[in-house]
């Protein structure tokens, strides 16, 4: 039939914008990873200023492993990021709960002085916090980047999580106590596990806004304690070595498994979940 | 000792400046069926709320098999709660959300499986312990939630408005069907409710409250029949309500000289010169074209509309106040503009005082 090879007007618009919409989005994407694909590409390049390209080598992977100090700076980054994290989840969802729950004075000018924190300048809150720990007599090291990484990620975690407390059924936890449990079984059996998801969006802001620090690192590391980020931004004032982009390779390397991993258990849980509903009729 | 099982003493609850239970006092029989109906924000809610332990009593005292409960947190009560929102946890299955309470207490795993079983088929949802409660209908939450509170065999069960979010069909079941656990059961339900046919169906005994104080607690029979107060009256069923003075009473029988003319009923407890309102519900409401033996209470017919069960005829009368007459079959003899004089038999009504 004619009418199939001729769509009418409105189809056709339809799936041309069908297009426009996809190239679109490829565009973005483009534009988002471009960067990163030149540095993965250049972590293969066999010239060590990264100005052209000079054919392929592995020497830079093999370095890296080899004798390079680079993974050891990882290693801090990923202890400071571990470590702020748990502590600004456990302080940030108990803060968010306080917060969410309570009525007290002045509660709304202490809720929304969380901002004050993520507006002013990292330089500023760096700087402010090497003059505090100077002032303690605190030597800098691991602990003063900790500190200072859960101070920045804190807000972060009591914003996401108020949301995620006001959005709860408060008789859920009225009627765990209905049931007998008392108020820390309540928490540990009803709230916390309702509080989970929230929990994870909030462990992963403070995890990424962590491993990702420069500036406030760059103030409160030490000799002792320095980071990778902060490692290599020395180094692009010393020459920058190409161990950098083989490094950074990897970790996106590790991210992309992560996330594939990720959606693949989805898949299975919604799969078994659909199966479990079917197996009823 | 204890006669009633819950007992509310001279309770008062504010919330800030808000007095929402002004001096109440309650008793509950064991094993009855009790309602607390009335208008949002009447203070049912709050009631149920303090009970069960959400809410301490501004004062007065509360107790619960003749113990008081003011230092027991909700988690020590012999009292549970069926929510109207279900307050399932989402993250256990079925079996697991049953289980709560028991699992809470250190039950046996044995003894819990067994009781669980018992519970699921007391509530009919055999098969469904594998479930998470997103995958159930709103009918089978409630189930569930139900069978929650009952494995701990509380020794009153508390439910807030638990079918309003169901549909008309579906309520109309579970109606049957809680009043069926109950006496099966023997465990005193206290049940809120803004729905007065809901609380007819179901209770031993309502309790009609508003503004914070229980108006009637009666049967739901006297409750229809004899409303104690003209917002009872109003709020169950349909009534027609005249404001007047006793004039005269003799035999039992008064004579009230209302605003709109004469009339008369069954009295007892009112004094001549009293003012007072009648109630008379629009099934015993009579009409006549001729003057009846002390009425002279005169309308005109304004409409007749079918309502489904019955007819009902509207007559306005002279200040514009619209009398409804309710009849199962169609009052042929009356149409639009016709005048004609209302009336009642004597015990058909009710004396209300003002």
């Amino acid at each position: 039939m004619a009418g199939e090879k001729r769509l009418s007007k409105r189809l056709r618009k339809k799936r041309l914008w069908g297009r426009v919409s996809n190239v679109y989005a490829f565009l973005v994407y483009l534009f988002i990873y471009v960067p990163i694909i030149v540095m993965v590409i250049y972590s293969f390049n066999d010239q060590k200023n990264n100005y052209y390209w000079n054919g392929f080598t592995t020497e830079w992977y093999e370095k890296l492993f080899t004798n390079s100090d680079l993974v050891g700076y990882l290693g801090i980054s990923l202890i400071v990021a571990v470590a702020a994290t748990i502590i600004s989840v456990i302080i940030g969802t108990i803060g968010a709960l306080g917060l969410v729950r309570f009525e007290f004075k002045l509660k709304s000018v202490i809720s929304n002085s969380l901002y004050i924190p993520i507006v002013v300048p990292e330089v500023v809150l760096g700087i402010s916090l090497l003059m505090l720990f100077e002032i303690a007599n605190f030597p800098l090291g691991m602990t003063t980047m900790i500190l200072s990484h859960a101070t920045f990620c804190i807000p972060f975690v009591v914003i996401i999580m108020r949301g995620r407390i006001a959005g709860m059924d408060l008789s859920i936890e009225e009627a765990s106590m209905d049931l007998g449990a008392n108020r820390l079984i309540t928490f540990f059996r009803v709230t916390l596990p309702l509080l989970i998801p929230g929990i994870m969006s909030g462990a992963f802001m403070s995890f990424t806004l962590s491993i990702d620090d420069v500036i406030i690192s760059n103030f409160v590391a030490g000799p002792y304690a320095t980071t990778l980020p902060v490692k290599i931004l020395s180094m692009v004032k010393t020459g920058l070595s190409p161990e950098v982009n083989a490094l950074t390779t990897l970790m996106v390397l590790v991210l992309l498994v992560g996330i594939l991993i990720n959606n693949a258990v989805q898949a299975l849980l919604k799969k078994r979940a659909l199966t479990n509903i079917k197996s009823y009729f | 000792m204890a006669e009633h099982i819950v007992s509310l003493k001279k309770v008062n609850k504010f919330f800030g400046d808000n007095h929402v239970i002004k001096d109440l006092n309650l008793d509950i029989n064991e094993g009855e069926f009790l309602t607390l109906l009335g208008p949002s924000g009447c203070g049912k809610t709050t009631i149920l709320r303090m009970v069960a332990g959400f809410e301490d009593a501004t004062n007065g005292t509360i107790e619960v098999q003749g113990e008081r409960v003011e230092d027991k947190e909700a988690y020590e009560r012999d009292v549970n709660t069926v929510f109207q929102s279900y307050a399932l946890f989402p993250h256990m299955t079925v079996f697991d959300n049953i289980a709560y309470g028991l699992t809470v207490k250190k039950v046996p795993k044995s003894e819990i499986t067994r009781r669980v079983k018992e519970m699921l088929e007391l509530v009919q949802l055999m098969g469904f312990e594998g479930r998470k409660p997103d995958m159930m209908s709103g009918g089978q939450k409630q189930r569930v939630a139900i069978a929650r509170a009952l494995i701990n065999n509380p020794k009153v069960l508390l439910l807030d408005e638990p079918l309003g979010a169901l549909d008309l069909q579906l309520r109309k079941q579970m109606q049957i069907e809680l009043k069926r656990l109950q006496k099966q059961l023997h465990i005193t339900f206290v049940y809120v409710t803004h729905d007065q046919e809901e609380a007819m169906t179901m209770s031993d005994r309502i309790a009609v409250m508003n503004g914070g104080v229980i108006e009637h607690l009666a049967s739901p029979d006297e409750i229809y029949k004899a409303p104690k107060t003209r917002f009872v009256a109003n709020f169950i069923g349909e009534s027609n309500l005249f404001t007047g003075k006793l004039e005269s009473l003799e035999n039992g029988i008064g004579g009230v000289a209302t605003t709109l003319g004469k009339a008369k009923l069954e009295l007892s407890g009112f004094e001549p010169g009293e003012e007072m309102h009648i109630c008379v519900r629009p099934e015993v409401m009579k009409y006549s074209k001729e003057p009846v033996d002390g009425f002279s209470l005169r309308g005109t017919v304004k409409n007749v509309i079918f309502v489904g069960a019955q007819y009902r005829t509207l007559v306005t009368m002279e200040d514009g106040y619209d009398v409804k007459i309710n009849r199962v079959k169609q009052n042929k003899d009356l149409k639009e503009g016709d005048d004609i004089y209302l009336y009642w038999e004597p015990d058909d009504a009710t004396g209300i005082k003002a």
